[in-house]
C-alpha cells in the first residue's frame, strides 16, 4: 500500500464530502422545531424518520419537556413552530393568549394511567384502589401542578381517596420520564404513568390501569405556534401526525 | 405572602451548610496531601477530583443513582448493613452538593498550597515541629485566605446545586425541596410569584456572600500589605 494510494483515498473521500453538501443545499432546507411532551420522545423521534423520508426538504428537531415549561418557554418567546402538549390545559393557556396559529389546534392522540412497580419486585396490588401506604415508602408521581401526568395522577388519586394517606410517600417527577427512572432503578416502589411510558421499558411491569372516569380525558392537543416562520410546513407534520400512517406509529408505542 | 413556607430556605442552608464543612475538610487535606508529593498518576487523580466541574449536572446525578440507589453499589449495601436509604432523602442532596462543590474547594486549596513559600515549613522542621504542627501553624494560616475562598464559593456552589440533587434526592415538599427546585417546580406550574420570591432571596444570597468575599480579601490584602498580618 503506498502513500499514494492513501493520498487519492482521501481525496476521494473529500470530493464525495463536498458532493453530498452542494447536493443538500440545492434545496431549501426547512427547519421546523417542536416543542413537545416529554412523554412523546420515542414515538416522534420514530416518526422524524419516516416524515422526512417523505419531505426532503424538512428538517424536525424536538425540544422535548413536560408541557407546562414549554409553554412557559413559548411564552417568553422561544423559538418554536408547533407545540405538541400532553395535556388540554397547557393548549388552553397558549390559545388564550393568542400564542396559536388559529384553525390549526387538532387533538391527535390520546393516553391512560397506569400504575407501575419494578419488574423485580414482589409488591401485589392489583388495582388503584389496593394501594396500601403503609406497605410502600416511595410512591413516584409527577409533580401535580405543572406536570399534566401529576395532575391527572392527582385527581385518580382523589377520587379513589388516597391522595391525603399517600401525601408523605409521594416523590414528585419533574415530567413523566423521570417518574419512570425512578421505578426503574427500584428506588420508588410504585409509579403513575402514561401507558406509553410503560410500554417502552422493559424494567417495569403494570400493576392496574386507572379507570377513565376517575380522571380528565388524557388527550393530546398540537397546534401551529403563531410565531412560527414555516406555516406550511408546520401544517404538513400535523397532517402526518393525525394521518393513518402517524396513528400507527403512535399506536406502536402505547398511545391510543 | 403570609403564607409563605420557609423551608426550601431552611432546607438550603443546612444542606450546603453540611456539604460545605465536608468539602472544606476533605478538600483541605487532599490538596495538602498532593501537595507535597509527586507521584505517577497524580495527574490523573487531579482530573478526577476536578471532573464533576466539567460533567453536566444529569451525568453526576446518574453516576450517584447508581453508586446510591437502593439496588446501586453503594446503596445497597448502606441499606443492608445500616438501614440507611440516601436516594430520597436531605442527605442525598447532600451528597450531590458535596461531589459537585468538591472540585471548586480542591482547587482552591491547591492553588493556595501551592504558592505558599517552603522554606519557612522546613525552616519550622528543623526545628523540629511536628507535621502536624507545621501545617496548623504555619502552612493552614497562611494558605487561609486561598482556602477562605474556597470554602465560600463551595457553599455558594452547593446552595444553588439542582440538576445533580433532583435526580438524587427526588422533589419532596418539606423534606428535598431546596430552593433551586422550589424555583424550578414554580415556574413550571406557572406560579410567578412564588418563583420570584425565591429569584430574590438567592440572588441576594449569592450576592451578598460573594460581596462579603471580595471585601475581606481586599481588608486582608491592605493588612498584609500594611503589615500588621
Amino acid at each position: 500500500m503506498s502513500k499514494k494510494f492513501w493520498n487519492c483515498l482521501v481525496c476521494l473521500g473529500l470530493l464525495l464530502i463536498t458532493a453530498g453538501c452542494s447536493a443538500g443545499e440545492s434545496e431549501e432546507q426547512v427547519e421546523v422545531m417542536i416543542s413537545a411532551a416529554a412523554s412523546l420522545t420515542d414515538a416522534l423521534t420514530d416518526m422524524k424518520a419516516s416524515f422526512e423520508s417523505e419531505h426532503d426538504n424538512i428538517t424536525l428537531t424536538f425540544n422535548f419537556g413536560s408541557s407546562g415549561k414549554l409553554v412557559q418557554q413559548i411564552e417568553q418567546g422561544a423559538p418554536s413552530d408547533i407545540f405538541l402538549s400532553a395535556s388540554k390545559k397547557d393548549m388552553d393557556t397558549l390559545e388564550e393568549g393568542k400564542l396559536l396559529l388559529e384553525g390549526t389546534r387538532v387533538d391527535f392522540t390520546a393516553n391512560e394511567l397506569v400504575l407501575i412497580t419494578n419488574k423485580d419486585e414482589l409488591l401485589t396490588v392489583d388495582s388503584f384502589e389496593d394501594i396500601d401506604p403503609s406497605t410502600i415508602a416511595h410512591f413516584a408521581i409527577g409533580e401535580p401542578e405543572g406536570v399534566p401526568v401529576g395532575r391527572y395522577t392527582k385527581e385518580v388519586l382523589e377520587n379513589i381517596g388516597l391522595w391525603d394517606p399517600l401525601q408523605d410517600k409521594m416523590v414528585l417527577g419533574s415530567d413523566v420520564r423521570q417518574v419512570l427512572t425512578h421505578v426503574e432503578m427500584g428506588n420508588a416502589d410504585l409509579g403513575v404513568v402514561y401507558s406509553s411510558d410503560a410500554k417502552i421499558s422493559d424494567k417495569v411491569k403494570v400493576l392496574a390501569v386507572a379507570s377513565a372516569e376517575w380522571h380528565g380525558p388524557i388527550v393530546y392537543p398540537g397546534a401551529v405556534v403563531s410565531e412560527t416562520k414555516h406555516p406550511e410546513e408546520a401544517k404538513a407534520f400535523l397532517a402526518y401526525l393525525t394521518s393513518d400512517k402517524g396513528k400507527e406509529i403512535l399506536k406502536k408505542y402505547g398511545f391510543k | 405572602m403570609s403564607t409563605t413556607d420557609y423551608t426550601p430556605l431552611m432546607l438550603s442552608l443546612k444542606i450546603a451548610g453540611i456539604s460545605t464543612v465536608i468539602v472544606f475538610i476533605t478538600g483541605v487535606f487532599f490538596a495538602h496531601l498532593l501537595s507535597r508529593k509527586q507521584f505517577f498518576g497524580k495527574s490523573v487523580i487531579e482530573s478526577l477530583f476536578l471532573l464533576p466541574l466539567v460533567l453536566p449536572p444529569t451525568v453526576v446525578g446518574f453516576g450517584l443513582l447508581i453508586l446510591f440507589g437502593k439496588k446501586g453499589w453503594i446503596g445497597s449495601l448502606l441499606i443492608e448493613w445500616f438501614d440507611v436509604q440516601i436516594v430520597f432523602t436531605w442527605i442525598g442532596a447532600v451528597i450531590a452538593s458535596v461531589v459537585v462543590s468538591f472540585p471548586l474547594m480542591y482547587q482552591s486549596a491547591s492553588a493556595a498550597f501551592g504558592s505558599l513559600d517552603s522554606r519557612m515549613q522546613n525552616a519550622a522542621r528543623t526545628m523540629g515541629a511536628s507535621e502536624w504542627k507545621v501545617f496548623r501553624t504555619i502552612t493552614f494560616p497562611l494558605a487561609w485566605p486561598g482556602l477562605l475562598a474556597g470554602l465560600v464559593l463551595s457553599f455558594a456552589r452547593g446552595l444553588g446545586e439542582f440538576g445533580a440533587t433532583l435526580m438524587l434526592a427526588g422533589y419532596i415538599p418539606g423534606k428535598t425541596d431546596t430552593i433551586p427546585m422550589a424555583i424550578y417546580f414554580a415556574v413550571e406550574s406557572g406560579q410567578m410569584e412564588k418563583a420570584t420570591f425565591w429569584v430574590v432571596i438567592i440572588v441576594a444570597l449569592g450576592f451578598s456572600t460573594i460581596m462579603w468575599l471580595n471585601w475581606w480579601s481586599r481588608r486582608n490584602m491592605e493588612r498584609y500589605k500594611n503589615g500588621h498580618t
